[in-house]
């Protein structure tokens, strides 16, 4: 399934806390990023990749248009998907993450905006976010060629040729030669990957002393 | 349903690729191409005809055995975004961290090169190259000056940077609240408890015979021991690799091993391995290197000084000096958090051309490296045979078990685990070792990092290898160490010391490994 980037903008993490984050104890459990498209007209979500950062849950909302002149309403999309399973331990904290169309709770034909909810109710982090965020639609279709009639429906009425005694029969011949040239065209095509195995450099292994980079 | 499609589509991509330059593959070719003088073989229906003959002629089983082999030892990526370095390590400050560890190490290599004024490498003069040919096999009788050599690290230094180990991101505060880990390893990995772990080895559980316990002398052998060797004989005959790993977690009749684990590391003795071989036994004769002193002197140091093994010392000496020169283990390090470290030609200093590997193989020695060979050698006797098998187990297992990484089989996790079934239940223990200063992992670091080889009685590690290999999981160590202190844990309540723990638990030799397995997951009241 071929997809397309869709350049988006992200904005900064806001927390969700009650009270003054300022002079409170605790860190927030709950961030929201949100993520617009400005200038872009309403398109189809296909695909939506980031890497983890110690976010335990996730959900997303959209906001889609709506036909008609009703007002777009925010609809969730996914609820609590678990990125850690475990939220105390390393486990799945800073893992490359897809989601697809079709995992989604509703479609999501004509995006306009995206809200991300992240949660880490484990005390134990510092921070927690998603990186690298992007966001993909799918590729419009290539218009298709029309071929003339005659190509595509080959004219089938007319009188096979009289076999010629002792030859083969010559379909037979022509789809034998053909499997043969598929199977050289396969043998062909493929590579290899295997190393050499050498270590030196032209029979020279005089090193200097190890370097650090 | 996409998703997954397109998952097992790229996964067998991936697969298919790394098998393409594999000695399977030009066999295959060859074999396909033998087979089409058979009459049953027509060109309409080539392929599903080619597909019938390997059937029959077993030739499926070995790219099902390969294939296998393949999917246990390759992680592959969950995500086509993935980086390379997210598939060696997953976690940055972890890779961080091995990088540091790594530097310290090439320093230490260095500053041994520069203080004794000896090359990394040097090309032997042909005299000295006509002689080591010539005492290839008694290498053990030179005595050279190794005193001068020190080894470039030790367990106990490795673990010194485990326990320095953090999370950049983990509530590491300095006062002691419910986040601290009480033992040494301070990062949160997940690992399992026992609950956890009786799922994972059910087939060590008491209902189920074991040999280690099922085959004493008491219990007659019509019982279980001979319906096993009768199970075992008919796998080998099947040369299925996933049915001999899964046979072999109830243990391995010791006149079976030889051949089990061979199919298991789907390892089959063909005439390139034993050129291979030959050509890795020149380079050595070749060319001479710093590391080479390195395991002259660990070999002296370790597997001569021991009961068990000083037998194999020239044995030792041709499959450790063969395996630094073997670059076919570089590959291993696309899912080792550790890299290769690097050097350039002489006068090429820069020059992208002239960059090589130190050693030839990337692995630096450390002190006990020899003892991961030195029980293989109870088992094969050929040279080549004996390198291959140990050659995988390294790529396998054994790498796992000296760089910093977040696998549930990497030494940290089995730190941790030690550390964690230690403390759930055996609190008092833990409490106890604790309070005078002897954190139990100061003790069972070096069992696991040598796989407690050169601490068990041979057929006991033996034993616990087999395991090793059926579960495909290093995590077993960390249970038995964590068996171990229960089964002593009587004698170390009365310990007022560090060194009086160390004594309790200085000889492992006398220990029976499976029984000690089975109580502790199975037996004990929790």
């Amino acid at each position: 399934m071929s997809r397309v980037l869709v350049p988006c903008h992200v904005k900064s993490t806001v927390a969700l806390q009650v009270g003054d984050v300022r002079t409170s104890q605790g860190r927030p459990g709950v961030l929201v990023i949100d993520v617009t498209f400005p200038g872009l007209p309403p398109f189809e979500l296909q695909e939506i990749t980031f890497k983890n950062y110690y976010t335990a849950f996730l959900s997303i909302r959209v906001r889609q248009q709506t036909a008609g002149h009703t007002l777009a309403k925010w609809v969730t999309c996914l609820r609590d998907y678990s990125l850690m399973p475990d939220p105390h331990s390393e486990e799945g904290a800073q893992e490359y993450v897809s989601l697809f169309k079709h995992q989604m709770l509703c479609d999501m034909a004509r995006v306009l905006e995206l809200r991300l909810i992240l949660r880490q109710p484990s005390p134990l982090w510092l921070s927690f976010t998603v990186e690298e965020l992007q966001i993909y639609q799918q590729e419009p279709n290539s218009p298709s060629v029309t071929f003339p009639k005659w190509l595509s429906h080959p004219v089938s009425n007319e009188q096979p040729a009289p076999s010629v005694e002792g030859l083969p029969d010559p379909s037979r011949v022509s789809s034998e030669v053909q499997q043969m040239w598929a199977l050289t065209e396969m043998i062909r095509a493929s590579h290899t990957s295997t190393r050499i195995g050498r270590f030196d450099v032209d029979g020279c292994y005089d090193l200097n002393l190890l370097s650090y980079t | 349903m996409l998703q997954e499609e397109s998952d097992l589509s790229l996964t067998i991509a991936q697969i298919v690729q790394k098998l393409k330059g594999s000695n399977l593959y030009a066999q295959l070719e060859r074999q396909a191409w033998a087979c089409l003088q058979r009459p049953e073989i027509r060109l309409e229906s080539l392929k599903e005809d080619i597909k019938e003959f390997f059937k029959i002629s077993g030739w499926e089983k070995k790219l099902q055995n390969a294939v296998y082999s393949e999917l246990n030892v390759y992680p592959l990526p969950n995500h086509p975004a993935v980086p390379p370095e997210h598939l060696k390590e997953p976690l940055v400050y972890m890779r961080k961290a091995q990088g540091s560890w790594e530097k310290r190490i090439l320093k230490s290599l260095n500053s041994m090169c520069t203080e004794l004024s000896i090359p990394l490498a040097r090309k032997r003069p042909v005299g000295e190259q006509k002689e080591l040919l010539n005492k290839w096999n008694e290498m053990g009788t030179d005595e050279p000056d190794l005193s001068l050599f020190r080894p470039v690290y030790a367990p106990k230094d490795f673990l010194e940077v485990l326990i320095n180990l953090r999370n950049p991101n983990y509530e590491n505060g300095d006062s002691l609240s419910f986040r601290t880990h009480l033992g040494l390893i301070q990062v949160p990995l997940k690992v399992k408890d026992i609950p956890e772990l009786k799922e994972c080895f059910v087939e060590l559980g008491l209902n189920t015979g074991q040999l280690g316990i099922d085959d004493s002398t008491q219990v007659p052998p019509e019982l279980f021991e001979n319906e096993h060797v009768r199970i075992g004989q008919k796998v080998l005959a099947q040369q299925d690799s996933a049915a001999a790993q899964q046979y072999i977690r109830q243990g391995s009749p010791t006149a079976l091993r030889a051949e089990l684990w061979a199919l298991i590391l789907n390892i089959s003795s063909q005439p390139e391995d034993i050129l291979y071989y030959e050509q890795l036994k020149t380079n050595v004769i070749q060319h001479d290197l710093l590391v080479d002193s390195l395991i002259y002197k660990d070999v002296k140091l370790t597997a001569s000084n021991d009961d068990y093994y000083f037998v194999f010392e020239d044995y030792l000496y041709q499959v450790l000096l063969c395996f630094s020169r073997d670059t076919s283990v570089l590959g291993h390090f696309a899912y080792n958090s550790a890299s290769p470290p690097k050097s350039y030609i002489r006068g090429k200093l820069g020059l992208e051309e002239y960059a090589v590997f130190y050693p030839p193989n990337g692995v630096i020695p450390f002190h006990g490296f020899s003892m991961y060979v030195a029980p293989l050698c109870f088992l094969y006797h050929e040279p080549y045979k004996l390198y291959q098998i140990f050659r995988e187990m390294y790529v396998r297992f054994f790498f796992r078990l000296h760089s910093i990484s977040s696998h549930p089989s990497g030494i940290v996790s089995l730190c941790l685990l030690f550390e964690s079934l230690l403390q759930t239940y055996l609190p008092q223990l833990f409490y106890h070792l604790r309070e005078i200063g002897a954190q139990p992992l100061r003790i069972s670091f070096k069992w696991m990092v040598r796989a407690f080889s050169g601490y068990l009685a041979t057929d006991q590690l033996l034993l616990l290898w087999d395991r090793i290999l059926g579960y495909n999981s290093l995590e077993i160590l960390a249970v038995l160490a964590a068996a171990v202190f229960a089964f002593r844990a009587v004698n170390l309540m009365e310990v007022t010391s560090l060194a009086a723990a160390e004594a309790v638990l200085a000889d492992l030799s006398t220990l029976k490994v499976m029984p000690l397995l089975q109580i502790f997951l199975f037996a004990t009241v929790t």
